[in-house]
């Protein structure tokens, strides 16, 4: 049945089936790839979208429990705090392979946008959910301070 | 500087490399496809506004035929400009990368040493992709060597072009060569101070003959630009703003998804099959059986259905809905605890002789201290964040694919030999690979892809899902490890015997293949620097019952952490410092030579005289990275510091770990501090990035990671049963030295791997006094460390 979404501030008219996870429309009916697949269990971050600015993992989330929600992924994120992570990403050279770097985007930009100054603890807090096996982690937490301090 | 539009090289994955092979000519060709105009450029220089410069009319020099490549043989493979390089009349210069871009930042790396020699401005540099093909000599991304097999030819590459534009400049001003200089994409005038841009001169450049490589001179180190410089990434640019092209990612006009429902046992078969309830899974739109894979497992698929639909989500709808009665096959009573039992007890009785030195036995008959330990550690998945995925179309009688392999070439092989065409008529093309660590050089799913696509007829992508991945993989091996020192009255080490058994990675290939390879003896094995009288290595064997592969460092990994584990267990029993009695084991600064002690050792295919190893080079990665953990301070109590080093891949790292053990068993990471000399370096960004991640990846691996059969099939599924290290429990701390070296260059992403687990267990010891001799060390399902009441030896 076909409905529509808000993606990145445009509607959307989709028409998968009934359930299927809000990651697959994005990827195979809208070709919008840069949210990733990791795990399809809500382990890896790697699917991380906001939805009324709030993180949430796409691949568990039914594409059909949206009706009226503002999804934003990678390709739309922005404002100062998606601005400030993607210059410390940049400047930093936080990502090695990326494949992981949509979801650890999406997860930090929420993060400094409830909570500007976040001492380590709540960046490890809020980054724990997103897994990268490249372990680039090191280089997260200094980009999100560095990004913090400039904000 | 940043080159921000890179919207340019994503879109060119999906075309591929529309690059031809060699003649020269091709070049200037390609460089001026819509550039014959008479237009002129306006480069304007500081200090001479009124200069314009003319435009080169490449037609009005009559030439001779510039003849063959004189480039085509040189150290590393062909340096021919043209296969490497174009340059278009904006300037634009393109460089081809024919190794895969998988997160070492190999796309950076080789267009910072060709643009260093061509001295290419920049910020006018694009990459573009390789497609899997001969001309380009090794394009296999394994083994930490694409530097290393490419820094000379590379090089050789950017120069020669750098001298034929410099010899168009000079034919166009009529000035000898030595008159023009060239610099920064231009190429100027000694006499009169005149410049010409490289977008200008390329088509006449192209026209040239090649110079021989004794007529090319490549820039002396001082004169480097780029190369040891920390230039930003290529890649990082597009993948902050989701612009990137993974294996995964690929899109084709018409095309559908696939998931394959594999047998739960390798070799096993399906016996019988319902697909009623699939088919009627909406989106689901063919069932494809694939053959039934068969010993050797080589790169084939497994076998299995394969279920194709109009999207990934209505496939793995649809194969959770197959009924299938699968045949387990010959590797059904492969279970991992029992099978734990037969290497430990292979690992107890004497094995094959891989290398010798003195005579171990009688010095352990005198020894007035014998010491022994036993090593265990399970299959590990390489797991990389993106799944194996690739795409698959056929046009009549051609394949064409894009996936993210390691191993285009290979790829293309092993796809001609599994569909029975010609590989003239198969093009593959690597899209950027989502990590790999091993797991993306078997190209089983791009086999899967092409045999699905034939049957279709039309553009089809598989994807893994996790739990495929985690469950049909190319495991690291399983093993044991045996090990006996001798200690004389003074603590000192008089004798050394090391057994390892392991399924090797030769039993993907024959299953009748049980003894471990001269290759896997090679890594941390035979190689072993230290300086005791006496030294035996071992092997004994064991039979592959799931498919065994390449990860990480592979065999380096279980033989550093023995080795190292052991030389510290060798120092508590002699009352002595971990780090000296480390440094005491490895001995005075020398060169070794495992061939002259019986070993058959390959040294990652780098000449000894060239990569020797080197035990200078080891002794100081331990000393400085001693220094920068201020090695010997007092820690509180329950924290402990733990030291390994080890040589792989032609580099030397060392690596302090620190932890913390609270009362209960918790455990954190306070720091690490981590020593590498890996010869020349092209970008430290990058050797830092590969340091901190290769750590964490064996960090991870050692106190997480185990994958395990029962009944032959793997136990684990997803992230919850197979852990991955997670931001909270990676080191507060990480502090990365570089050690400056003219050295030629060696291995980068393997390299800080092996250290990490020893000196993790090292660090555990310090602090607790409890050895942890099997890994992982916590497991998938823990949050602490389960410490013995009582130390086994």
């Amino acid at each position: 049945m076909a409905i529509s979404l808000k993606i990145n501030g445009k509607s959307r008219t989709v028409d998968a089936a009934a359930g299927t996870p809000l990651l697959w429309v994005l990827r195979d009916h809208l070709g919008l790839t840069g949210t990733k697949f990791g795990c399809g269990a809500a382990q890896c971050g790697a699917c991380t979208v906001h939805v009324d600015g709030d993180p949430v993992r796409a691949c568990v989330t039914p594409h059909d429990s949206l009706d009226g929600a503002e999804i934003t992924t990678i390709e739309g994120v922005s404002g100062p705090a998606a601005d400030a992570i993607r210059k410390a990403w940049v400047d930093n050279d936080v990502p090695q392979c990326g494949y992981c770097q949509s979801g650890q985007i999406m997860s930090a930009t929420a993060l400094l946008r409830d909570n500007p100054a976040p001492d380590d603890a709540a960046i490890d807090e809020a980054m724990s959910g997103n897994l990268c096996r490249c372990a680039t982690y090191m280089s997260i937490r200094r980009a999100i301070r560095e990004a913090a301090a400039k904000l | 500087m940043v080159i921000r539009d890179l919207g340019i090289i994503s879109a060119r994955y999906t075309g591929g490399d529309s690059q031809q092979p060699s003649p020269i000519v091709n070049l200037s060709r390609r460089a001026f496809v819509g550039g014959s105009g008479l237009f002129v450029l306006g480069v304007t220089l500081a200090g001479c506004s009124s200069y314009v410069e003319p435009e080169i009319d490449a037609d009005a020099f009559k030439l001779g035929d510039p003849g063959q490549s004189p480039l085509t043989e040189v150290k590393g493979g062909d340096a021919t400009p043209a296969l490497w390089i174009a340059i278009e009349r904006d300037g634009t210069v393109k460089i081809t990368c024919h190794r895969s871009e998988m997160g070492q930042q190999v796309w950076t790396s080789m267009a910072q040493i060709v643009a260093d020699e061509l001295e290419a401005e920049w910020d006018k540099v694009r990459i573009v992709q390789a497609e899997g093909h001969e001309r380009y000599g090794d394009q296999n991304t394994d083994g930490s060597r694409s530097v290393r097999f490419n820094f000379h030819r590379l090089r050789v590459a950017g120069a020669a072009m750098r001298h034929m534009l410099v010899a168009a400049a000079a034919l166009y001003w009529k000035l000898p060569a030595d008159q023009c200089e060239a610099k920064a994409g231009l190429v100027s005038n000694s006499a009169n101070g005149e410049t010409l841009s490289y977008g200008n001169l390329a088509e006449l450049a192209g026209r040239l003959a090649i110079p021989a490589e004794a007529e090319i001179k490549l820039k002396a180190p001082e004169q480097w630009r780029y190369i040891r410089e920390e230039i930003p990434s290529l890649t990082v640019p597009c993948i902050v703003t989701g612009d990137s092209t993974y294996g995964i990612d690929v899109k084709r006009p018409g095309m559908v998804h696939a998931v394959v429902a594999r047998p739960p046992q390798l070799f096993g078969r399906v016996g019988s099959i319902d697909d009623s309830k699939a088919r009627a899974v909406p989106g689901v739109l063919q069932i494809v059986r694939l053959p039934d894979a068969r010993p050797p497992a080589l790169f084939q698929p497994l076998g299995g259905v394969a279920v194709v639909a109009r999207d990934t989500w209505a496939a793995i709808e649809g194969r959770r809905a197959l009924e299938i009665a699968w045949q387990a096959g010959p590797n059904a009573g492969y279970d991992s605890e029992s099978y734990a039992e037969q290497l430990r007890a292979t690992a107890r009785r004497g094995g094959k002789v891989r290398r010798s030195r003195g005579d171990v036995d009688a010095a352990l008959g005198s020894a007035s201290k014998r010491i022994t330990a036993e090593y265990y550690a399970p299959h590990l998945s390489q797991s990389p964040m993106e799944p194996p995925s690739a795409t698959a179309e056929w046009d009549g009688d051609r394949l064409e694919c894009w996936a993210c392999v390691q191993d285009p070439q290979g790829t293309r092989e092993t796809l001609a030999e599994a569909l029975g065409i010609d590989k003239a008529n198969i093009k593959v093309t690597p899209t950027w690979l989502g990590g790999a660590f091993g797991r993306k050089s078997k190209p089983d799913f791009v086999v899967e892809a092409a045999l699905i696509a034939r049957e279709m007829g039309k553009p089809v992508k598989v994807t893994w899902t996790r739990e495929d991945d985690v469950r049909h993989g190319y495991y690291h091996s399983v093993s044991a490890q045996y090990c006996e020192a001798g200690l004389d009255e003074s603590g000192k080490c008089t004798a050394w015997l090391h057994r390892t058994v392991f399924p090797p990675i030769s039993s993907t290939f024959d299953d009748a293949v049980t003894e471990p390879s001269d290759g896997e003896m090679s890594m941390g094995a035979t190689d072993m620097p230290f300086a005791t009288p006496n030294l035996r290595i071992e092997s004994g064997n064991a039979r592959g019952h799931v498919r065994i592969g390449w990860l990480r460092s592979v065999a380096n990994v279980y033989h550093a952490f023995a080795v190292q584990s052991f030389a510290a267990e060798l120092a508590h029993a002699a009352g002595r410092d971990q780090k000296d009695y480390l440094l005491e084991l490895i001995g005075p600064p020398r060169k070794i030579d495992p061939t002259a002690e019986g070993a058959t050792y390959g040294n990652y295919g780098g000449d000894l005289g060239e990569y020797p190893v080197d035990t200078g080079r080891l002794r100081q990665v331990v000393e400085k990275a001693a220094d920068m953990a201020k090695w010997g301070r007092k820690l509180p109590r329950g924290r402990g510091l733990g030291i390994a080093a080890h040589r792989s891949f032609l580099s030397y790292v060392a690596t302090v770990v620190e932890v913390a053990v609270g009362a209960d068993g918790t455990l954190t990471i306070p720091g690490v501090w981590l020593a590498v000399d890996a010869g020349t370096v092209i970008n430290p960004r990058h050797v830092r990035a590969q340091m901190e991640g290769g750590t964490i990846y064996g960090l991870s691996n050692a106190l997480y990671g185990a994958i395990t059969a029962k009944d032959g099939a793997v136990v684990q599924d997803n992230f919850p049963s197979w852990r991955l290290m997670r931001m909270g429990e990676a080191p507060r701390d990480f502090q990365v030295a570089i050690i400056g070296s003219d050295a030629p260059p060696g291995g980068v992403g393997e390299p800080p791997t092996p250290p990490a687990a020893p000196a993790l267990a090292n660090a555990i010891f310090a602090a607790t006094g409890q050895r942890l001799r099997t890994l992982p060390l916590i497991g998938a399902d823990g949050s602490k460390l389960i410490l013995p009441t009582r130390q086994n030896a």
